[in-house]
């Protein structure tokens, strides 16, 4: 009983990161861009989170900072691939390969690189005791509180229920009839990595910010990586994303905990901590055969 | 019944648009008036779709102005172009398919909400309102060709434009919905709206039109009255006198020892039959002619005779070959030549035109440690000059103009001297030389013994160059006739699916 | 048909190789401009700091060397990458294919007794063998069902990782330092070296022997001739009667045994042993320099030159002028960041210019060929 409410609690913790990472990428990808930027802007949301919550000792400041870096690096990938219509797959990794190296030369520069910098990081808020045994599962913090009450159910009404995300499924979908019907193509695509960009820093500030007050090297670990298969496991929907998210999180608390049951100490704990990717690949060779991807997926739009 | 000279709604003045060395628009003046249709009219290339995708914002002029109620106005998008009251359907829809009707008819509308019970509500108050019967809560991926046209027309109606443009909108309707729409046509003009018609076909502008513009080499001929004769409106389109097709002298045909047999064929496409027992025979020296409203299956008959596509049951046999299932590879080296309506997509266009015209037998130019390129090179100067292809063996064929292209898989199809051939849309968006040019190669096929598989859209094509015709319908053949005993008529309404006195049955 | 239109004619490749050269610069001069700032922010003068990254790591005869040695890896990945890119096929994998590359040799290389003449090739073998098979899984996933490759040979990326710490933390931690590393592989299996006094080894020949072989093998010969016809239009390669499905196979087959290849270069090179830190994203950078080599051989090879001179220079930068070396990847990721903004925007004028609006269908295809084919484009054919 301990052991399955402290699962489901760890669940809920670790699937944070991946639900605003997931659902940041679901915008992307369903107005029709891969950002492969994820990676580094999870990076970048961690890093400066982290960096101006410690300079300014205010943790709101550092989600504040996390979520305009966010912000700008989707800006950033959609100046590549929208306004010039840069391969995507490149210009994504190429923005993860830079943000990854701009925080680890700021951490340098600023942190010198050498003692661990620790900041107080955003405390669990307390379940009611009348929960009993149950009370550890609702004891998340407000971040996680707030990516599954706030964060999906307002990305799922924006996608599928408000006129912008009808623009940026439409867009997502066929540019052209967008276009012909007086959509803003370009802006929508915008907007659309931009908001994810910043739910994507937002994921990546959590894991400094909340789960560890601290900042290393390889903080995201493809985490990013992650949360694109998840979008594809998901069908591009968004209450399946955050299913997938769970799914991963799941596996991956699990191992954590096998770890210290006696016979899983022989195994060496890199290969269950791998468990989870495998898992991941597992289910989209299960539910992602042939799959329909949004119709103008990697495709630029262009007028003639 | 109009005013001799009413306020024009829209002028286009000295419209010029180039890409690289193609001049698609030259100074290009129209006018545009309340309550008329204004035919469009000129060959393919004409520049007739640019022109009007200027006007919608679709592309950007290089020069030229548009000037709406008597105002020039800049038309930088489609926005601006429904803000001024000009709405155009697309010949190739501007639908979001996986979208319902009402979430089509939305696109666009700046609010906050999205509410598909409004929206359903809007779209059928709208279609009361202009009488064009559309569902709201259906999918248009499912919906049939002509209902997606009705979806356009009402989306550009509900937007309340005053001009609208409609490019080429009787391509993909038969005859009796071609009747309907130009129904609705005269309904709506006879409110007020003016209509641009954009087409090839002179019956039709005939019947239509108030005014015809004709387009030749992207620049204006004239404007002539919609009653112009039929002889006068083809020279202006033309240039020249139009020729007529002639099939050269038939040779006998043997229909006992067909070489293509196909029996009981069945593909399944997005869960419904995309053809249903479709069997036939085409005999040495026969011409078998498709004819159907595109949709009917005609794309999955093509792609599974040519190894693109897995029949769910059936059976192809070439001579004595089962092809069922095969691999392009299997079909090639059983004789089956393929030339299919997406040229682009059955070529690699980032490739030179030499190396395209080997793709099908890379083998045959060299061992597997080398490409013999001095080879490949010469065997392409060979077929440019007898397939009169204007490029050189190292363009790259994304450069050739489209009767090019469609010369270059002409070249690698038929200098293998095909058993069988498998065509489809021959000369669809071709000029009127290239068009005779590649007729007459598929007449010279038919001539040299092969079977021939005609799928063409372009119903005067199909009566002139077929020796028998067979309809699709919803993925059956529900038709067949000689080709010298077929009337439009009795074609147009056994596309449309209505059912057949038993002389068209009998097959 | 004047001059003008003849030179939009050239093969489209042809035009990207020869004009690439000068992009390139410009591309170098605007990173430069763009990392001014972070250069001048961490205290350093931005002139001498560019003559540092790239003017002297060319200065002497040990720091040329450097750059070569650098560049060994980086030749591999580059030509791995750029080889399943020119194929269709999105291998984001290499990082994960040179660890178990890396993994393959250390484990060889352990073997006592065996000679040299049968060591260095069984482990240059072994290495390409599980480069492959980290491939493999990715490969046949797409092939068979469609699954798209840039997320499994991604995400496959960590787990080789974790798979070299499980073996450095587990069963191959050095007994005596108890530090996570391999034993040392054994002297008869170490890379020689080219040269006295020099770290430059023999992976460096193996790696430019690779790099003129696959330029042979994709642009003269049959397979190759498959393989760039399947990676610029799958379905008109199909059509043609190729095997769609097998040319991608092999594509990302070859492409992850060069990966692994590289791997071997770093253990029995450099490294002489297993290391977590074996691999400072070689894999990644490697996409880097596929790009700005425009995916052609020649352009891999400068390009890798360009890159190891960068990442000297970047090191000898840190210890001059005290900029964190870290700056070599920001300056890396820029320069491939401008190199294909400046692509995109070459390419936008000539399409712009060169092709009517209704074909449409025509400038997708040029916008593919510019970078290959999308996977979602492939799928349908492969099967």
């Amino acid at each position: 009983m301990t052991f399955l409410v402290d699962l489901l609690a760890a669940t809920l913790r670790n699937a944070t990161p991946l639900v605003y990472g997931g659902v940041g990428e679901t915008f992307a990808e369903r107005s029709g861009v891969l950002n492969l930027g994820i990676e580094g802007t999870m990076y970048a949301g961690a890093f400066s989170g982290l960096a101006v919550a410690f300079a300014t000792g205010s943790l709101l400041l550092g989600l504040a900072a996390a979520i305009v870096v966010g912000v700008l690096a989707g800006a950033l990938m959609a100046l590549l691939t929208v306004t010039l219509g840069a391969n995507q797959h490149v210009s994504g990794i190429g923005l993860t390969i830079g943000l990854i190296g701009l925080c680890e030369f700021a951490n340098r520069l600023i942190f010198g690189g050498t003692e661990l910098v620790r900041i107080d990081p955003f405390p669990a808020l307390d379940a009611p005791a009348a929960l009993g045994p149950l009370a550890p599962i609702f004891s998340q913090y407000g971040l996680t509180w707030l990516a599954f009450l706030i964060v999906v159910p307002a990305s799922w009404w924006l996608l599928n229920r408000s006129s912008f995300g009808l623009d940026v499924r439409a867009v997502g979908e066929n540019p052209e009839a967008a276009d012909a019907a007086g959509i803003r193509v370009g802006r929508t695509r915008y907007l659309a990595l931009m908001l994810g960009g910043a739910l994507m820093a937002i994921g990546g500030a959590f894991i400094t910010l909340a789960l560890l007050g601290s900042f290393t090297l390889d903080i995201i670990a493809g985490r990013g990586w992650v949360a694109v298969a998840l979008v594809i496991f998901g069908r591009w929907r968004i209450m399946r994303v955050v299913a997938g998210a769970l799914l991963f999180a799941a596996v991956y608390s699990l191992q954590l905990r096998l770890r210290i049951l006696p016979g899983f100490g022989e195994i060496p704990f890199e290969l269950l901590l791998a468990l989870p990717y495998l898992v991941v690949i597992a289910a989209l060779a299960v539910s992602g055969r042939n799959v329909a991807y949004p119709g103008a997926y990697l495709k630029p739009y262009r007028r003639s | 019944m109009l005013p001799i000279d009413p306020e024009p709604l829209v002028e286009l003045r000295g419209i010029t648009k180039r890409f690289g060395h193609l001049v698609a628009n030259d100074g290009v003046d129209l006018t545009i008036r309340r309550g008329e249709v204004h035919a469009l009219l000129g060959e393919n290339g004409a520049g007739k779709t640019t022109l009007m995708r200027i006007l919608y914002g679709l592309t950007t002029p290089d020069a030229g102005d548009i000037v709406v109620d008597g105002r020039p106005i800049v038309i930088r998008s489609p926005r601006d172009a429904i803000a001024a009251g000009i709405g155009m359907v697309t010949q190739h829809f501007s639908l979001v398919r996986p979208m319902t009707v009402a979430e089509n008819l939305a696109l666009g509308r700046s609010s906050f909400r999205y509410d598909e019970a409004a929206a359903r509500a809007r779209a059928r108050d709208a279609s009361v309102r202009y009488g064009i019967s559309v569902d709201p809560g259906r999918r248009v991926g499912d919906l049939s060709v002509g209902e997606q046209q009705r979806v356009e027309i009402l989306k550009a109606l509900a937007r309340d434009c005053r001009v609208l443009v409609l490019d080429e909108p009787t391509a993909v309707l038969v005859p009796q919905e071609v009747t309907a729409l130009f129904a609705t046509l005269e309904r709506l003009v006879a409110d007020g709206l003016g209509v641009v018609f954009i087409s090839h076909k002179l019956g039709e502008v005939r019947a239509i039109s108030d005014r015809v513009s004709v387009l030749r080499k992207g620049a204006l001929v004239g404007t002539a009255a919609g009653a112009t004769d039929e002889r006068e409106l083809a020279r202006m389109m033309v240039g020249r006198p139009m020729t007529d097709l002639a099939r050269r002298g038939d040779a006998p045909i043997d229909v006992d020892r067909p070489l293509l047999r196909v029996r009981d064929l069945r593909v399944t496409g997005a869960g419904v039959d995309a053809l249903r027992s479709v069997s036939f025979d085409i005999a040495p020296g026969e011409i078998l002619g498709v004819a159907g409203v595109s949709g009917n299956g005609q794309t999955e008959l093509v792609d599974v005779l040519a190894g693109m596509r897995r029949p769910e049951a059936g059976s192809i046999r070439v001579g004595d070959t089962e092809l069922a299932g095969a691999r392009p590879s299997q079909i090639i080296a059983a004789g089956v030549g393929r030339i299919p309506e997406d040229r682009h997509a059955s070529l690699v266009p980032d490739l030179s035109v030499a190396v395209n015209l080997v793709l099908e037998r890379i083998d045959d130019f060299g061992g597997w440690a080398r490409l013999d390129e001095r080879r490949i090179r010469a065997h392409a100067a060979g077929l440019i000059e007898r397939y009169a292809i204007r490029a050189r063996p190292d363009d790259r064929l994304a450069t050739l103009s489209g009767g090019n292209v469609q010369k270059v898989l002409l070249a690698r199809v038929l200098s293998r001297d095909p058993r069988v051939v498998v065509v489809s849309q021959p000369t669809r968006g071709l000029d009127v030389g290239a068009t005779e040019y590649v007729r007459s190669e598929l007449l010279a096929r038919r001539q040299a013994g092969s079977a021939v598989l005609l799928v063409s859209e372009d119903l005067d094509e199909l009566l002139a160059l077929s020796d028998r015709v067979i309809v699709l319908y919803e993925g059956q053949i529900v038709g067949e006739m000689r080709a010298e005993e077929a009337d439009p008529e009795r074609l147009g309404m056994l596309m449309a699916g209505r059912a057949a006195d038993h002389d068209g049955r009998a097959a | 048909m004047t001059l003008g239109i003849r030179s939009v004619r050239a093969p489209r490749w042809r035009t990207l190789a020869l004009s690439t050269p000068g992009l390139v610069l410009t591309a170098l001069l605007i990173t430069f401009l763009l990392t001014a700032g972070p250069i001048a922010i961490a205290g350093g003068n931005p002139l001498s700091a560019y003559a540092e990254f790239l003017v002297v790591p060319l200065t002497s005869r040990f720091s040329i060397l450097e750059v070569l040695v650098t560049a060994t890896p980086l030749l591999l990945t580059g030509t791995a990458v750029a080889l399943a890119f020119r194929g269709g096929y999105w291998n984001i994998g290499a990082e994960g294919q040179l660890l178990v590359g890396a993994i393959m040799a250390a484990a060889i290389g352990q073997v006592a007794g065996l000679p040299q003449i049968l060591a260095i090739p069984l482990m240059i073998l072994g290495g390409a063998i599980g480069g492959a098979l980290w491939a493999l899984g990715p490969a046949l996933l797409r092939v068979r069902f469609g699954i798209d490759e840039v997320v499994t040979t991604l995400l496959l990326n960590p787990v080789a990782l974790l798979l070299v710490n499980a073996l450095l933390h587990g069963p191959w931690r050095d007994p005596v330092s108890g530090f996570p590393e391999s034993p040392r592989i054994v002297e008869s299996a170490e890379f020689p070296q080219l040269l006295e006094r020099s770290r430059l080894h023999l992976g460096f020949g193996v790696a430019i022997l690779i790099v003129a072989a696959v330029g042979y093998v994709v642009g003269r010969t049959p397979a190759g001739l498959r393989l760039r016809a399947v990676g610029l239009s799958p379905h008109g390669a199909k059509f043609a009667g190729i095997d769609v499905g097998r040319t991608l196979l092999f594509t990302a087959l070859v492409s992850g045994a060069i990966a692994g290849i590289a791997g071997v270069g770093e253990v029995a090179g450099i490294q002489y042993r297993l290391t977590s830190g074996l691999s400072p994203g070689f894999g990644y950078t490697g996409i880097v320099v596929a790009t700005l080599g425009a995916l052609s051989m020649p352009g891999v090879t400068l390009a890798a030159l360009l890159l190891g001179d960068l990442a000297v220079g970047a090191s000898s930068a840190g210890r001059a002028l005290g900029i964190p070396s870290q700056l070599g990847a920001v300056v890396q990721a820029t320069l491939l960041l401008v190199t294909i903004a400046l692509l995109a925007i070459r390419r936008n004028r000539l399409v712009g210019s060169a092709i009517a609006p209704d074909a449409a269908g025509v400038a997708a295809d040029a916008v593919a060929a510019d970078m290959a084919v999308s996977p979602v484009e492939a799928d349908e054919a492969s099967r």
